[in-house]
């Protein structure tokens, strides 16, 4: 496994009370694997990706857990070190580009510097590699872009260059945070074809964390729905989607829109909204809004339980393996 | 069929976006002007849902800025034949002052436009946030004690007030996550066929224009490409831009359709291509697309459908 997550917690001290923002979550991804991550805003999906890359802003803080990268734990490192594996073992892909690149530097530079600070090679080398690497992201002459700044690329080229950047110095893990989520549809579709092709080619696992599931559909090998903090189910794509198996995951599939030939109607919906951090409810954090809930749910909290193919943290699956 | 709403007849809107007036004078540089919608005709008939869909940059905003007069258009009319419209804006954080309740924003069109008496006005906004879904007490609450869904049942319950027959709602659930997003479609139809609304829906999302649009314009660079009823775009897509965006949504279901990869990005708009728009991205364009621009003949603006190659 090239990550592991172990019941992770990410707590944020306030005044009034620690709030949990993440709680258990255990996952792992295996090289050349890409395991989608989604949820809705608040159900801290981002949280454990920055928590991975180490980059969780206090006060918010790991209280409980561990992440291991090629098996060794990474959540407990200085931040020198923890700055070291960044970049050179970890890549990461944020939504908007710009905040990724540098505007002063011309692309080939940043990924030039990227290069000569994480791997052994020399100047020319470098700039050879960089050029390969913008022509494998798909940017049309490279040699000729290598010079430009990013206000020069439109936001898909731009993407691409951060691809480009996350990969330059042959990481292990990526993690992508909604890396389509700021361009248009036509662009989106290359962006999701580019990061899949170059998982597969180089074996590199991904974590694709986005709230949009035909990405995911489009994209992952397994996928993690978060709700509220935690993980209520996850297992490969397609039975998660045709099959999902945790009411949350069926509510949510039901109320995507989705391209229809005849007169619309009205689509699925959960009512309500997820809760806020402090007013999680005890038991299962979606029991307010399930239409299946039962006694058990509002006192105890179920954890991920074998569910069809997929695992889900919901009673319904104990009680159906109890009483086959 | 009944009658149109409204009209627009091939309206048209220049933005200037030369440089400074020193540096153009000192410089040598020419005034630059960026047509964002360039000859768009359609009409609105009364209780229906038009959707208007398109890319960054296509122009779908502008013409919902024409349409409630935010803009003047450059060239071309906008005739509405209703009483009263109203927008429904994309961020429910940003249309909704924050200093006041949520009593006073629903209150104030009714004020304004003097809709009911004043001693009327109580009674009216706890029925207009009991038509959205909210409770009479929320009126007494700040915008910043609502989510994105609930603040934009506020703008809906606003818009509402006036007492409209056209909203014109740009992107109203783009901000929104998935399940609220359904929360507000579903709302937005039911309020449809309870109040008899007209809707101009835009939306970048052709997934959500297909849920609730009964007939679908598709915008690329300013201008209109294919407008038809939405099973027949949606079925059969004639325009290639609708078909490569088509193709480019998301295939949920997995089927494992072919698809053909999307190539290209969406031009300068600065420097629109001559011609058709579309033909540098085009699969089927020909020496005559990269001079004439396309009409919009039937219900498509393309050569090659026209002489039928495709």
């Amino acid at each position: 496994m090239i990550l592991e997550v172990k019941d992770l917690r990410i707590e944020f001290p306030t005044r009034r009370g620690t709030l949990v923002a993440v709680d258990g979550v255990s996952f792992t991804i295996a090289p050349g694997e890409v395991l989608g991550v989604v949820g809705e805003s608040g159900a801290g999906k981002t949280l454990t990706g920055l928590a991975v890359i180490g980059l969780l802003e206090p006060p918010g803080r790991i209280a409980a857990g561990e992440i291991r990268l090629e098996g060794a734990r990474i959540d407990n490192l200085p931040q020198e070190k923890m700055r070291r594996v960044r970049g050179r073992r970890i890549g990461v892909v944020f939504q908007d580009p710009l905040t990724s690149l540098n505007p002063l530097y011309t692309i080939g530079a940043q990924i030039e510097e990227t290069i000569l600070a994480h791997l052994d090679v020399g100047k020319a080398q470098a700039r050879s590699r960089a050029l390969a690497l913008l022509r494998e992201v798909g940017i049309p002459a490279p040699e000729a872009r290598f010079q430009s700044y990013p206000h020069q690329f439109s936001g898909g080229m731009r993407q691409r260059v951060v691809i480009a950047l996350a990969l330059a110095a042959e990481p292990s893990l990526v993690i992508a945070d909604e890396p389509t989520t700021a361009l248009d549809v036509s662009i989106q579709a290359q962006i999701i074809a580019l990061l899949k092709r170059l998982a597969r080619a180089r074996g590199t696992a991904v974590m694709l964390i986005t709230h949009d599931m035909g990405v995911i559909a489009e994209t992952a090998d397994r996928v993690a729905v978060m709700y509220a903090g935690r993980i209520v189910e996850i297992g490969p794509v397609r039975e998660v989607i045709h099959a999902p198996q945790h009411p949350y995951t069926a509510g949510l599939m039901g109320s995507i829109p989705t391209i229809s030939f005849s007169k619309k109607k009205h689509l699925a919906q959960i009512d309500g909204a997820m809760p806020r951090l402090n007013a999680i409810p005890p038991g299962c954090a979606f029991n307010p809004r399930c239409p299946k809930r039962f006694d058990r749910c509002l006192v105890e909290r179920p954890a991920l339980m074998p569910a069809g193919s997929s695992a889900a943290a919901c009673w319904l699956h104990e009680r159906a393996a109890a009483n086959p | 069929m009944n009658e149109p709403l409204l009209t627009l007849s091939d309206v048209s809107r220049d933005f200037d976006v030369s440089r400074p007036w020193l540096n153009r004078a000192l410089e040598g540089e020419p005034r630059r002007m960026l047509r964002a919608v360039d000859g768009v005709g359609f009409e609105i008939r009364r209780g229906e849902t038009l959707g208007l869909v398109g890319e960054s940059g296509s122009g779908k905003s502008t013409v919902a800025r024409l349409i409630v007069g935010l803009y003047a258009p450059t060239a071309g009319r906008v005739q509405f034949t209703g009483r009263r419209l109203q927008m429904i804006f994309q961020d429910p954080y940003a249309s909704l002052n924050p200093r006041w309740r949520v009593r006073k924003i629903v209150a104030e069109p009714l004020q304004v436009l003097k809709i009911v008496s004043k001693n009327e006005i109580p009674n009216r906004v706890e029925a207009l946030l009991a038509q959205v879904g909210l409770a009479p007490e929320d009126g007494d609450k700040y915008p910043h004690e609502f989510s994105g869904g609930q603040r934009q049942r506020i703008s809906i319950a606003r818009a509402l007030a006036g007492e409209p027959d056209l909203l014109v709602c740009d992107e109203p659930t783009s901000a929104l996550d998935v399940s609220v997003q359904a929360q507000i479609l579903n709302l937005m139809s039911d309020l449809q066929k309870r109040l008899g609304l007209t809707y101009l829906f835009i939306s970048h999302n052709l997934a959500v224009v297909s849920q609730v649009a009964d007939r679908v314009g598709v915008m690329y660079l300013g201008r209109l490409v294919e407008l038809a009823g939405a099973a027949e775009i949606f079925a059969r897509p004639r325009h290639p831009y609708t078909r490569m965006l088509l193709d480019a949504v998301p295939d949920l279901s997995m089927s494992g359709k072919p698809r053909t990869p999307v190539a290209g990005e969406v031009p300068n708009p600065l420097e629109p291509p001559p011609g058709c728009a579309f033909h540098p991205r085009c699969p089927h364009a020909n020496e005559r697309c990269t001079r004439e621009r396309p009409a919009l003949i039937g219900a498509v603006a393309c050569h090659a459908v026209q002489e039928q190659r495709i």
